[in-house]
């Protein structure tokens, strides 16, 4: 006998949107959190983009009330339950936790998510904190009236350089190419933002400070070096998957990310993925909380076939 | 009650207690830090299960600009472990409950 039918990896919307359909579904079932219940959602100021909330919502707002309703629901959530092995290939799932216990459960649903990426320079863990941030809500007020740059040409990237704009005296985004990623009306705001300013096609090399962040190293893409002076620089330049407790040996898996088909199956039985952590190309609350969904039903359709 | 047991401080009595004889544990937050919010429930489960031994406080930046700017914080949430008034050591960011308790070791 396992301990649960389903355990869930990861407490972010997708988690969270997984666990409300398995609590809904009555499955004996259990959601572990490495930290509380957020994830990356949590670092997004203002969430204009996902449905039925027409002024939008905060990241916090949004997963207080996405965990008060699986909660309503009886979802089991253990918070600060970190994850260290797993082994996943047989019909019983086993996972180790810190403390050195085990859970055992007949489907997994694997939502780990992802983390922003580093720029792997000089200085930047050395300044993490003293002005290398990679949260405009969290720290974009310690910048009020200085000079700050934000790396990074996606919607985060684009759309946080226009927040940081209500602290910031000027904000100088740095992208390696010659045009934004970012989504056409972030993209608008930006180009009629006046404290934005742009240098393209280049990239940092080294931060440099003593006690806090004072200058950039920029080369640009034909190799000409500069120094631009800011107090703080904000590292937006995508996410890489948290994949280290996955089993890589049993999982399939494409450049870290998990590999699966379209009701979130993966390649060992009773396992799913959904969320950040698989492969594709589109990363947003609302597809991660769609794919926790077909995760959760997915999971039940196999349970009921066992 | 939760959270009988955080002091929360102000940069009036900071200084008297990281002086004081128990080490001390700031959570430097404000209210629009979401993974601040977040860590505040394991914050105040650290304050019940230390009390005695650590005083675990909070002190809200926006309301207190002069004690981080001391410290240098730049970023929240961050915490910092004193003992004697001097720092043991620091941490930033939304940290599990696993690492925190470590870092109160080194005080203990």
């Amino acid at each position: 006998m396992s301990d649960y039918q389903l355990i869930i990896v990861g407490g972010g919307p997708t988690g969270l949107a997984a666990g409300l359909y398995a609590a809904r579904a009555r499955l004996k079932c259990v959601l572990l959190e490495k930290g509380v219940p957020g994830g990356q959602v949590l670092t997004t100021d203002w969430i204009d983009n996902y449905p039925g909330f027409p002024e939008g919502i905060s990241g916090a707002e949004l997963i207080d009330r996405m965990t008060a309703q699986a909660k309503r629901f009886e979802l089991e959530i253990r918070s600060g339950a970190v994850v260290t092995g797993m082994e996943l290939a047989g019909p019983v799932k086993t996972l180790t936790l810190e403390d050195g216990t085990t859970l055992t459960a007949q489907a997994v649903i694997l939502a780990t998510g992802a983390r922003p990426n580093k720029l792997n320079v000089p200085g930047e863990r050395e300044l993490a904190g003293k002005g290398v941030s990679y949260c405009a809500t969290c720290d974009g007020p310690f910048f009020r009236d200085q000079e700050i740059a934000v790396i990074g040409g996606g919607n985060t990237a684009i759309q946080e350089a226009v927040y940081l704009t209500r602290f910031a005296s000027k904000v100088t985004v740095i992208h390696r190419r010659g045009e934004l990623r970012a989504t056409r009306i972030v993209q608008e705001q930006a180009f009629a933002n006046k404290k934005i300013e742009f240098i393209w096609n280049s990239s940092v090399t080294a931060i440099e400070g003593a006690a806090g962040v004072e200058n950039l190293r920029l080369r640009d893409n034909d190799g000409k070096e500069s120094t631009l002076p800011v107090q703080g620089i904000f590292v937006l330049i995508g996410i890489i998957a948290n994949n280290e407790i996955l089993p890589a040996e049993q999982l399939e898996m494409a450049e870290g990310f998990i590999q699966t088909d379209r009701e979130m199956r993966t390649n060992l039985p009773g396992v799913l993925g959904a969320g950040d952590i698989c492969y594709k190309e589109v990363r947003q609350v609302i597809n991660g909380a769609g794919e926790g969904a077909v995760a959760a039903m997915s999971a039940e359709h196999y349970l009921a076939g066992l | 009650m939760a959270g009988d047991n955080v002091k929360h401080l102000s940069d009036k009595d900071f200084e008297a207690t990281i002086n004081g004889a128990t080490p001390t544990l700031v959570d430097f937050w404000a209210p629009w830090c979401g993974p601040c919010k977040a860590i505040g429930p394991m914050v105040e489960e650290l304050a019940n299960e230390y009390a005695g031994k650590v005083v675990v406080a909070k002190m809200n930046v926006d309301e207190n600009p002069t004690t981080p700017g001391k410290f240098g914080i730049r970023a929240i949430p961050t915490m910092i472990l004193f003992k004697g008034g001097k720092v043991v050591d620091q941490v930033t960011g939304a940290v599990g409950k696993t690492q925190l308790v470590a870092m109160l070791g080194k005080a203990l």
